[in-house]
């Protein structure tokens, strides 16, 4: 297989033929270079719509007060909903499939929080143990809410790594007490968030501690649960399920979506999975046909290369070449430039979305970059592409060289 | 079969499709040329002189009858021995020279070397060898392109000689040359033929006829005359 004359011979015809040769390259390169930022760009999407949910539980219901917008029992539309302990205590026990429920009482406004000399102000939420899996906080230190506080009223706070960097500079916070508007708590735990910065800003306290520092009564703003491993259907009856619920003991008519307004995220999830599949079926395709526009190319070139040195192939079968040898001499060129090219190609593809020039370019273009995250090709994939287009482009190739091999010398020779 | 026949052709028949029509080019030839024979083959356009170069030459194929080179018979062969026969018993010189253009005059001398498996040192080197005994030697790194006619023609007689064949075919050889050139190439072909080659021209020249052993006259696809006299 490794002839060192073959090769001279070839890279011979190749280096005497260079804008032949370039323009064959070329296309190749460019099919693979394409094919390899859809595949980024793919990736990329994927990444950005994981992104998009990863910061919360993706199998949750939000639950939201509202107004009525429907007459009920001789009651007038726009009563205002409101929820209290009662409710988050009747879907506790009531609704079966709730895996974790939390509830969550605004203390509205921001607070200035003090450490000895620093102070800034931060978001406080008040909310029970579970709401720790609700917003995935990754605890990186000492402990979350837990019932004890909840029971007892404590003041502790649970605080983002944001605040502590704020507060504390390289000071160690857990047992430490700040203040929050004047009310000292005790720095129990910190946490981390995968979401946006702003999401470690925040100071969680015991909701009970809130509603009672903080004149809420039994007050909860909204509630927040999970519902393990349901399917979309299983959580679309909780949703109707809580929805009903709430329904007759807040007295409003079940059809009023809007009295209680509930965001399925398990639903939204879903729906953004369907588009994600779609739009990646688009790009697949796209890919195919970029994948089918190069094996053309290079096919529709070799056709001209073997037209045009037919007179060449009827002279070396003249003084002696074998079909076989007429063959290899033109599978090899193909091969040859098919395989340089298309790793050049592949190699300023990966480079191109792994130096961020992609994802620029694309933001340049006004690409909503929340939903384009960590643009990146899988190199298997990459190489599989790359391998697939000079498989194709030396098959295509190979026909007509092997048709020109069988060409009788006088044929090949004959005068245009 | 006389031992010392070098190609021997019994009933030679060839036909080309014309359309939906047969063109019946060769009608029967029998013919016999002999080792380190040097012989013209003449007809007017249309005869049939050059299908019956390119038979001899396994360029192409016939349709009936029976051709030996050197005693072997070429009939229904493969392209490898074909290839094989074209490579190691005959050199073909044409009257459009077929060099190829993109490589200089050494490589293409040495391009029959090469499906001979010959290194490209060891090739290049006996190319130059060859590229001397046509007068060309200092031309050797030279394009044709940058050759004339009869430069042309001399080296593609150098490529036709490396191999070492035992019968040289040339169809018209001197047709795209002047007078003078030609007859430099006719002098070429003749020192080949002393070395003991056979030596086979296709031309419509009588001058070039003349300085050939023995003159074949072909007409409509037979053979008028095996040994025909120029009218001086």
């Amino acid at each position: 297989m490794f002839d060192i004359d073959k090769w001279q011979e070839i890279f011979h015809t190749i280096d005497k033929n260079r804008l032949r040769s370039f323009i064959t390259a070329f296309n190749v390169a460019w099919g693979i270079f394409i094919l390899i930022i859809l595949m980024g760009f793919g990736r990329g999407f994927q990444n950005g719509v994981h992104h998009q949910f990863d910061d919360d539980a993706a199998n949750s219901l939000f639950i939201n007060t509202g107004t009525t917008t429907l007459p009920h029992r001789g009651i007038q539309p726009g009563k205002q909903i409101n929820f209290d302990n009662e409710d988050y205590n009747m879907i506790r026990e009531k609704v079966e499939g709730v895996e974790y429920l939390t509830g969550r009482y605004y203390v509205s406004g921001e607070f200035t929080v003090r450490y000895q000399d620093n102070y800034s102000s931060f978001s406080i939420r008040s909310v029970h143990p579970d709401h720790l899996h609700l917003e995935k906080s990754i605890m990186i230190e000492g402990r979350y809410i837990n019932d004890k506080d909840l029971m007892e009223k404590r003041k502790v706070a649970i605080l983002g790594t944001k605040v502590v960097k704020v507060l504390f500079g390289n000071k160690h916070p857990i047992g430490e007490y700040i203040t929050i508007n004047g009310i000292k708590y005790k720095v129990v735990g910190i946490y981390d968030d995968l979401g946006q910065e702003d999401e470690t800003k925040i100071i969680y306290i015991p909701i009970s501690t809130a509603q009672l520092a903080y004149g809420g009564g039994n007050r909860i703003h909204r509630l927040m649960l999970t519902m393990g491993d349901a399917t979309l259907e299983q959580s679309l009856e909780i949703q109707d399920k809580v929805h009903a619920m709430l329904a007759a003991k807040h007295v409003f008519s079940v059809e009023d979506k809007r009295a209680v307004r509930i965001f399925n995220i398990w639903e939204e999830y879903i729906r953004w999975m369907g588009i994600f599949d779609g739009i990646r079926l688009v790009l697949a395709a796209v890919g195919i046909f970029t994948l089918i526009a190069g094996v053309v190319g290079v096919s529709n070139i070799m056709l001209i290369v073997v037209k045009e040195r037919t007179r060449e192939i009827g002279v070396r079968k003249a003084i002696g070449a074998t079909p076989h040898s007429v063959i290899g001499l033109f599978l090899m060129e193909a091969l040859l430039i098919t395989i340089v090219s298309g790793y050049i190609g592949m190699i300023c593809g990966m480079m191109f979305i792994e130096s961020g020039l992609l994802s620029n370019l694309m933001l340049s273009f006004g690409f909503p970059m929340d939903f384009f995250i960590d643009l990146s090709v899988n190199f298997t994939n990459a190489v599989v592409a790359t391998f697939i287009l000079v498989f194709a482009g030396t098959l295509a190739g190979y026909f007509p060289a092997r048709k020109a091999s069988r060409i009788k010398p006088v044929e090949a020779l004959k005068d245009e | 079969m006389e031992p010392s026949s070098m190609i021997n052709l019994k009933q030679i028949q060839k036909s080309y499709p014309v359309g939906n029509q047969s063109l019946h080019v060769l009608k029967g030839i029998d013919m016999e040329v002999g080792k380190g024979e040097l012989v013209s083959i003449m007809g007017s356009s249309g005869s049939g002189k050059s299908t019956l170069l390119n038979i001899i030459g396994i360029l192409d194929g016939y349709d009936s009858g029976d051709y030996h080179l050197a005693g072997t018979l070429i009939k229904n062969l493969s392209e490898k021995r074909a290839a094989h026969y074209r490579n190691k018993f005959l050199g073909f010189v044409f009257q459009s020279f077929n060099l190829l253009n993109f490589k200089n005059a050494m490589e293409n001398v040495a391009l029959p070397l090469y499906y001979q498996k010959v290194s490209r040192k060891k090739r290049n080197s006996i190319a130059l060898e060859y590229l001397d005994r046509v007068g060309l030697k200092e031309w050797a790194e030279h394009l044709p392109s940058e050759l004339s006619g009869g430069q042309k023609q001399r080296i593609a007689i150098a490529r036709a000689l490396i191999s070492d064949p035992k019968v040289i075919l040339a169809d018209e050889p001197t047709g795209a040359l002047d007078s003078s050139t030609s007859k430099e190439v006719m002098e070429i072909f003749k020192e080949v033929n002393k070395l003991g080659k056979t030596v086979i021209i296709v031309t419509h020249e009588h001058d070039i006829a003349e300085g050939t052993d023995r003159i074949i006259m072909l007409k409509d696809g037979i053979i008028l005359d095996r040994n025909f006299q120029l009218a001086s």
